[in-house]
């Protein structure tokens, strides 16, 4: 057994940064974007060499890949058994997330040195970007449930203080709000959860929880309710959770408005890492899952079936560039959860769980990149609407060329990375649920066809009037953006059955031509059909929207999902229970408070009247009562 | 002379220095070096008290003492604290110490300002470390009195109807206070042996169930009251909206903390019987406080009542932990005591703080004040996430001790009430970055904020003090933890006996 | 000289002088009459006690004792309302004793 002790500083690293920059930022300036910088390149070396030495030289015991506590403390002590406790749980998942996590939010430090150049707050900016490194690592290091709680919320607010961080703009802070308050709302779910969930097994360890031989998941056949058993509810409470955080319908309301923020944070934690906290999260219990709740892993699929299919659609009609790749995000989550959804435990089964951490892995370099790439744009035109771009590829060609290669790969072409993730996603539905394998077949021309839609009109089509020339972003910006492409297309190659597996045994995947022959034909179908409609500025689209115009008007406008939850909240809760709740304590508590001092009040008054300062009444008062007290004296005693 | 007296000495000492100063200069340095004194000396006893225990003392009380004061009724004054009354005092003497400073630029009768305000908390400090009924009812009069000055002549707004109606309020709980302590002293001697008003004596003994039927109630809602329990609370938003910053601090940091105290040392220690069988009644009344606070909160327009009312669904939350009456839930209340202490101090100081610049409470009147005042708003953002209960900070720790615990209830009933309290979370999400939102983000929409001045000094010594304790708490709880769950066996045992 | 003259004759004479008082205690407005009254009331008592001594006690003097400490009483209390009176009447420029109701709420 290796001493992984120094996978702590991976943790400790950006949270000295956090607390450096934060508290001490306004004094180093420019300086403060090195700093962070330069300590994630440390842990980002830290991280692989974490990989290296897991992988290669001491994980591997015995043909199965062990999980492995570097580091493990007790935090706070509930009842006898259950106990928080704060520590490193290295197993294929949590190493391989380490790796993706470094490695995107050290590209989006390097590349936010260029972007943010400008802004107020550049240190404010880089303290928050490590306070959310530091969460989304210790969650993905949690060995227990409550510490990935714990930096769960902590991401979670992370993410607010990030979307929120142009906080003079409105439309920035009630997307901020609103984007926590929801998926606070998915974390009640996934308290609630942990609490079913360690009432029946009395433990909060993942380690305990997931041991397949263990007592955890032979509680699986407890009392039911409503014809599942409590274990099932208690993980699809949990999957409440990563539903939320994951953007999943019909908790994703959040995710296109969280675009607000600066765009290297939308890269990195709303495409690459925190949205697919969820994914990770189901990922983390498969086991629990796979055996003692089957139903809950169904509604995991479902769920990610449908979202995938709902955001594609949506993702064909939006013109801001940022929200489309909102969408395309939430669509790829989709993938991945319908590919734990349609996942069994163990071997050859687990194809599914091994897909959808692969195609985690991919879609986290290639939608940064594609992310990354937007904010070049953005940089250079100073628009976010696609409308008033076009042409762009002569005065952009890194950017054209690495963003055609981000598109490609997220289109499914051969030998990018994301065709192998996909394919393998795909192959595992075709074998285990035939109406979930046609859905996302057909998202997956959608996902063609909206990601070239955006390529062409952006990098292509008739060219607007520009204020300015756009021109090329600086190497800081393009050197992130170079790595990830070459990544985007290397990343698929690697052998991931070997490593990340349901039960951590390595198994040799092959590749079926009856599944991966149809999805490429399907994409480039896709790709064929933006090419006619976007290349040239054609009135085919205008056409087509037209004839569907019943339908094009609900995805354009998201299917009205924001206007429903606003009437939820503002109507509902904030007008038919908050403000009576407040008139009903004023009026009825609080009146019925008064009123006891004003009955009081009013009795002293009427009584007061007897203090007339009156004399003769008063000796009036005082022999009338005489006479009636000697009367009762005579009749009482004497006989 | 015992230590825990030095606790009551000690303001008394600085309440005479006062009444020797000239000028308000002279008053704020005496009073905040009293007070000073005074967090120094929470300090050396927290370390004291761990040491004790280290070398193995096993005794209920540390720190015992006992002397005759009025024989012919058996009072006493008898101190003695464990692991929870050091916890609480520490507490005091925290808030009490922020309260000072966040009061420093009291100019109007300065020198009587901080008499009074020390004069509650002594009798705070009293309270705490006190284990006879009659002494500790004493010294809650002598916390609770003073509000009606504090309120009535430094206050603001409908100052004379605030103080009165919490005056009256909590003087109407101890009246039925009153009459529950006399009621448990006249039941202390089942065997026909000496009165006692000892809590240690009374708790060997079991009370008669007929008179625990009687005065359980009365205590509980008498303590009840000043924990602003559902539907006796309306003191409270009304109360800490005219009370001066300082009055604010101490009155929901610490003075709404006797009644959680109280309910826990007196009435569910002394009468576990009938606490096991009438809870329910309260735990339904404090799930209500729970949920019901929260949503007053978010329809609330003044910053003071928005804290008022969450302080009503997190001091709610201390009442139904208290209830549910298993060791972990027993160890969050305590903690969430402190937590809630902490930071609602927190929230009334830079409450206080804002208001002296901007000459208003309304959120609608104020926005984007983080761009002028920095330090103020990032710390109310602070406060603001302790309270919504994100980890890290103490409010976290407390809440989920609490759900954690209660859910471990095997009874389904107790287990409904906790999922309806947990979504309290939510909703108290949602009103706290409702009010982040409007006052500090957003454009500047009065330009009569743009000139504001950020914090001063010793605005900075009084909310960096509360922020540490509350990171400290929220950081490393298990030291709090244990402290206090090894002190929760007697207590613990009568419960289980009571069965 | 009161042989033959029963106890009864005195109580009523007592009596009557005690109402008389009373009513003129309630229904005089003048603060003087109102005194004079209390002067009566004061006297039947007297006459009570005398008649009560003689009667039932007469080898003892109590009674007796006791009627002259009230009749000095009676005349310091006489000077006090007076000198009260007087006063009441520099303030309000009336004796009249419904004219003096300050004293209430």
């Amino acid at each position: 057994m290796s001493n992984f002790n120094y996978t702590l500083f991976i943790v400790l690293i950006p949270l000295a940064m956090f607390l450096l920059l934060g508290l001490q930022g306004h004094k180093f300036k420019k300086l403060s974007g090195i700093l962070g910088t330069t300590g994630l390149g440390i842990a980002w070396i830290l991280s692989l060499i974490t990989a290296y030495q897991y992988f290669f030289v001491y994980g591997n015991v015995g043909g199965v890949f062990k999980p492995m506590l570097a580091y493990n403390s007790v935090w706070l002590q509930m009842t006898e058994t259950l106990h928080i406790d704060m520590g490193i749980l290295l197993d294929p998942i949590s190493v391989m997330m380490l790796v993706v996590i470094t490695t995107v939010s050290f590209m989006v430090h390097i590349y936010s040195n260029g972007y943010m150049k400008d802004e107020q707050g550049f240190a404010r900016f880089f303290a928050f970007l490590s306070l959310f490194t530091f969460s989304m690592l210790g969650l993905v290091i949690a060995t227990n449930i409550f510490q990935m709680y714990i930096f769960w919320e902590l991401v979670g607010v992370s993410s607010y203080l990030l979307i929120g961080y142009y906080y003079q703009k409105p439309s920035a802070v009630s997307a901020s709000k609103k984007a926590f308050i929801v998926t606070r709302f998915a974390d009640l779910g996934f308290l609630i959860g942990i609490l079913l969930l360690s009432f029946n097994t009395k433990t909060f360890d993942f380690i305990s929880l997931t041991d397949i031989h263990g007592p955890a998941i032979a509680c699986g056949a407890g009392a039911s309710f409503l014809g599942l058993s409590v274990m099932t509810w208690s993980l699809i409470f949990v999957f409440m959770g990563g539903a939320g955080k994951s953007a999943m319908f019909p908790l994703h309301i959040w995710l296109p408005d969280a675009m607000e923020g600066p765009t290297p944070v939308s890269a990195l934690i709303h495409a690459a890492t925190m949205v697919v906290a969820g994914v990770y999260l189901v990922a983390r219990l498969f086991p629990v899952y796979a055996i003692s709740a089957p139903q809950g892993l169904e509604v995991v699929g479902y769920v990610g079936c449908f979202s995938s299919l709902f955001a594609a659609v949506i993702a064909c009609t939006q013109y801001d560039i940022k929200r489309v790749l909102a969408y395309s995000t939430m669509s790829q989550i989709g993938y991945m959860m319908v590919g734990l959804g349609v996942s069994h435990y163990g071997g050859e089964e687990g194809l599914g769980f091994m897909a959808s951490m692969f195609h985690l892995f991919t879609h986290a370099m290639f939608k940064a990149l594609l992310f990354l790439g937007a904010g070049a744009i953005i940089h250079a035109v100073h628009t976010n609407e696609m409308t008033e771009m076009g042409g762009l590829r002569k005065y952009l060609p890194i950017t054209h060329i690495t963003f055609l290669i981000a598109c490609l790969t997220i289109a499914g072409i051969p030998l990018l990375s994301a065709f192998f993730s996909k394919d393998e996603i795909l192959t595992a539905a075709f074998h285990n649920n035939k109406l979930i394998f046609f859905v996302q077949l057909f998202v997956a021309g959608l996902t063609a066809f909206y990601m070239f839609r955006l390529y062409f009109r952006v990098f292509w089509n008739k060219e607007p009037h520009y204020h300015h020339t756009p021109h090329e972003s600086p190497l800081t910006m393009t050197i992130p953006l170079m790595f990830l492409a070459v990544c985007s297309i290397f990343a698929g190659y690697i052998p991931f059955s070997q490593f990340v597996t349901s039960d951590s045994k390595p198994f040799e995947s092959v590749m079926e031509m009856g599944i991966a022959i149809p999805s490429v034909v399907v994409g480039l179908f896709g790709i064929l059909i933006a090419f006619v409609m976007y290349k040239k500025e054609t009135t085919l689209p205008d056409r087509i929207s037209t004839g569907f115009s019943f339908f094009y008007k609900w995805a354009f406008h998201k299917f009205y999902f924001d206007e429903l939850y606003l009437f939820v909240t503002k109507k509902i809760i904030f007008r038919f229970i908050s403000r009576p709740v407040a008139w009903f304590d004023r009026h009825i508590v609080d009146g019925t408070m008064n009123g006891i001092s004003a009955v009081t009040n009013y009795v002293s008054f009427q009584i007061r009247g007897f203090q007339s300062g009156q004399l003769q009444q008063y000796a009036y008062v005082f022999v009338s009562g005489l006479v009636g007290l000697a009367l009762v004296i005579l009749y009482a005693f004497v006989k | 002379m015992n230590i825990l007296s030095l606790f009551v000495i000690i303001p008394l000492i600085t309440m005479f220095s006062l009444m020797l100063t000239k000028g308000f200069k002279q008053a704020r340095l005496v009073a905040a070096i009293g007070m000073g004194i005074q967090l120094i000396m929470a300090v050396v006893l927290v370390f004291m008290y761990l040491h004790e225990r280290n070398t193995g003392n096993t005794q209920e009380m540390v720190f015992y003492d006992s002397s005759m004061w009025f024989p012919s009724l058996n009072i006493t004054y008898t101190v003695g604290v464990d692991g929870i009354a050091v916890a609480m005092i520490m507490l005091t003497a925290i808030v009490v110490f922020a309260g000072i400073f966040a009061s420093w630029d009291v100019q109007f009768l300065t020198k009587e300002f901080f008499i009074s305000l020390i004069l509650l908390a002594s009798g705070v400090f009293g309270f705490f470390i006190c284990l006879d009924l009659f002494t500790m009812f004493l010294f809650y009069e002598v916390a609770v009195i003073p509000m009606y000055l504090l309120i009535g002549l430094w206050g603001s707004g409908p100052k004379e109807y605030s103080a009165m109606k919490l005056t009256l309020m909590l003087m109407g709980g101890s009246a039925l206070l009153l009459v529950g302590l006399l009621g448990i002293y006249f039941n202390s001697n089942p065997g026909g042996t000496q009165l006692t008003f000892n809590i240690l004596s009374i708790s060997k003994i079991v009370i008669p169930m007929s008179a625990q039927h009687l005065f359980f109630p009365l205590t509980f809602v008498g303590f009840g009251v000043l924990g602003a329990m559902f539907p006796l609370h309306t003191w409270s938003p009304d109360g800490h909206a005219s009370a001066p910053t300082a009055v604010s601090m101490l009155h929901a940091g610490v003075l709404m903390k006797l009644g959680g105290y109280g309910c826990f040392r007196v009435a569910m220690f002394l009468m576990p019987q009938a606490a096991h069988e009438m809870g329910w009644i309260f735990l339904i009344l404090t799930t209500i406080s729970v949920v019901y606070g929260a949503f007053g909160a978010i329809a609330q327009k003044d910053l003071k009542y928005i804290n008022a009312y969450s302080s009503v669904s997190h001091c709610g939350l201390v009442l139904f932990a208290l209830l549910m009456m298993n060791k972990t839930t027993m160890d969050g209340a305590i903690i969430q005591m402190i937590s809630h202490g902490l930071m609602t101090a927190l929230f009334f100081a830079l409450i206080g703080m804002i208001y002296g610049r901007t000459h208003t409470r309304l959120i609608n009147e104020m926005g984007g004040l983080m761009k002028v005042i920095p330090f103020l708003a990032v710390v109310y953002v602070i406060a603001g996430l302790a309270s919504l209960g994100l980890p890290g900070l103490s409010g976290f720790v407390a809440e989920m001790t609490i759900f954690v615990g209660s859910f471990q209830h095997p009874d389904i009933f107790h287990r409904i009430c906790t999922i309806t309290a947990c979504a309290s979370i939510v909703i108290t999400a949602v009103y706290i970055l409702r009010v982040v939102g409007i006052l500090l983000f957003g454009p500047i929409n009065n330009e009569h904020h743009l000139h504001l001045t950020d914090a001063k000094w010793y605005e900075k010594t009084s909310t960096v003090t509360l922020v540490l304790a509350i990171a400290g708490i929220g950081l490393a709880p298990l030291w709090l933890s244990n402290m206090i769950g090894d002190s929760l066996g007697p207590i613990m045992t009568q419960l289980s006996n009571a069965f | 000289m009161t042989e033959g003259t029963p106890l009864t004759y005195f109580l009523i004479l007592g009596t009557i002088m005690f109402f008389i008082g009373i009513y003129g205690f309630l229904t005089r407005r003048n603060l003087i009459t109102i005194l004079m009254s209390v002067e009566l009331i004061l006297n039947s008592v007297n006459i009570n006690f005398v008649a009560f001594n003689k009667y039932l006690y007469p080898d003892k003097l109590q009674g007796h004792f006791f009627t002259l400490f009230i009749i000095a009483v009676a005349a310091a209390e006489a000077a006090v309302a007076i000198a009260i009176i007087i006063n009441i009447y520099r303030n309000f420029n009336s004796i009249n004793v419904e004219d003096a109701d300050e004293m209430k709420y």
